[in-house]
């Protein structure tokens, strides 16, 4: 499932960059996703990993960046750039929040369909029957009527990836999905996944799961400091890391004791 | 003792029609423009624009630190000698709409901003501006907050409509005092007005729990 060299690059980030004040976060990130292609973005904390993701979202303006799908929109950011603008990247990517930000005053079943039908404006028959189709194959058929807070953390989650399936979105971005989970839930969301990777959707997942990260990856972007310090296939990065950084970050989280 | 109690059943309808002809009508059209101006407000102070933010927080400030009647002196008394008349009942709207405005924004600016940032982050990855994400995904939860003191605002709000009786409303209070004006029995008159007061504040109080029951139904515990 590795993408040959022929596919299609989907997105190309060139020239990240983003302070928070004085707080340099991110200092000249680029990177590629093809179509197809599921990239890992691992680091310690404060590397920039997420706001890195959350960049291409729009839900961070980034100081300078090119963020280009192909096939459009491509967004160059620099000073002065309007957060409205960022609104357009949102047609080809959705994001799974690490800590789901499901709307609680609506059911699962409106929480899935309300970006579809009052954004998108698609017909109602197609965005419930999509809706069924995908809450059924997450294993949640039975919880369209219910609401958020009668739910497990694991099902939460797994609303939250239908919410952004049903968008119908080129880029899937997951901002470290099973962080806020208790551990036995956490599996039940990396199934779900590691199969809409093995289908062959594209996306770029923030985690600190190496072994998810080994797994379901073909690419891993290792970020420390602001830099993309090592790029390459998921089983170099993480089996040969060839910079030292890289190779310290494995191991600890290899062998925490 | 008999005559009393006479007074008292002859009394209770002219006062609870005047209730509910002018009383109520007044403050709850007072109140929906109220919650409008308030909302206005509330989303000035939270816009990031110094300019808008400072005008939202003069107007609270002039509103919280002059006294309501004041205000409606100001109005209906006052703007005469600067060439503007306006009637009692538009004066006192105007007047108590602007108050209602000025309270409750600070209200609504802590209710919206007691909802974490997140569900507006989720709003827009859906794809929905900030206006759709505000009105659709914003305001629901936040008025889950802002219910209670709201509803102590506009229980509030019935009982200062009696303001309105200085600057001639024929509210009930008013319509009290018109009766004492032929009979001279003040204490009985001005209890039974109290009475239909208490009376209008135990049933907003009724509907401000089940309204609050509903908005909770769906939060976590």
């Amino acid at each position: 499932m590795s993408p040959s060299n022929q596919a299609a690059s989907l997105l190309t980030v060139t020239g990240l960059h983003k302070s928070f004040g004085a707080n340099q976060v991110l200092k000249g990130i680029d990177f590629t996703v093809h179509t197809g292609e599921v990239v890992a973005l691992i680091g310690p904390s404060g590397s920039g990993k997420t706001t890195a993701l959350r960049c291409l979202n729009g839900l961070e303006i980034p100081d300078a960046c090119t963020v280009a799908f192909a096939g459009g929109p491509e967004v160059a950011f620099s000073a002065g750039f309007k957060p409205k603008q960022a609104q357009i990247l949102r047609q080809r990517s959705a994001m799974v929040f690490q800590g789901h930000h499901l709307f609680p005053h609506l059911s699962v079943l409106q929480n899935v369909t309300v970006g579809p039908l009052e954004v998108q404006k698609r017909p109602r028959a197609e965005v419930m029957e999509q809706a069924t189709a995908l809450l059924a194959r997450v294993g949640l058929a039975d919880k369209a009527q219910a609401y958020p807070n009668s739910l497990s953390g694991g099902q939460q989650q797994r609303v939250g990836i239908v919410r952004a399936l049903m968008l119908k979105p080129d880029l899937l971005l997951f901002d470290e999905p099973t962080s806020a989970l208790d551990p036995e839930l956490v599996g039940e969301v990396l199934v779900v996944i590691k199969e809409l990777a093995q289908e062959g959707w594209s996306m770029v997942l923030v985690t600190h799961e190496l072994a998810f990260a080994r797994d379901v990856a073909d690419t891993v972007v290792f970020m420390d400091g602001g830099v993309a310090v090592e790029t390459g296939p998921a089983s170099q990065v993480l089996a040969a890391p060839q910079n030292p950084r890289t190779q310290a970050f494995v191991q600890r989280l290899l062998h925490p004791f | 003792m008999d005559s009393n109690w006479q007074l008292f059943l002859d009394s209770l309808w002219p006062l609870t029609q005047a209730a509910i002809t002018a009383s109520i009508p007044l403050a709850v059209i007072s109140f929906a423009i109220g919650l409008a101006v308030a909302l206005l407000m509330a989303l000035m102070r939270i816009s990031g624009s110094k300019v808008l933010s400072s005008v939202a927080r003069v107007y609270i400030s002039i509103i919280r630190g002059t006294p309501l009647l004041v205000q409606l002196f100001v109005i209906f008394y006052g703007m005469p000698s600067i060439g503007l008349t306006i009637d009692p009942w538009p004066s006192a709207i105007i007047v108590f709409s602007l108050n209602t405005g000025g309270y409750c924004a600070e209200i609504l600016r802590a209710a919206i901003l007691s909802v974490p940032a997140g569900q507006w982050e989720a709003g827009y990855t859906v794809g929905m501006s900030r206006t759709r994400t505000l009105y659709r995904i914003i305001l629901p939860q936040a008025a889950r907050v802002a219910v209670p003191p709201l509803s102590n605002s506009f229980i509030s709000l019935v009982k200062d409509t009696s303001l309105a009786s200085i600057i001639l409303v024929g509210e009930m209070f008013r319509k009290a005092q018109e009766i004492t004006a032929v009979t001279f029995e003040f204490m009985l008159l001005y209890c039974t007005a109290a009475g239909i007061y208490w009376v209008i504040c135990l049933l907003l109080s009724a509907l401000q729990n089940s309204l609050e029951g509903r908005l909770e139904k769906h939060v976590a515990k």
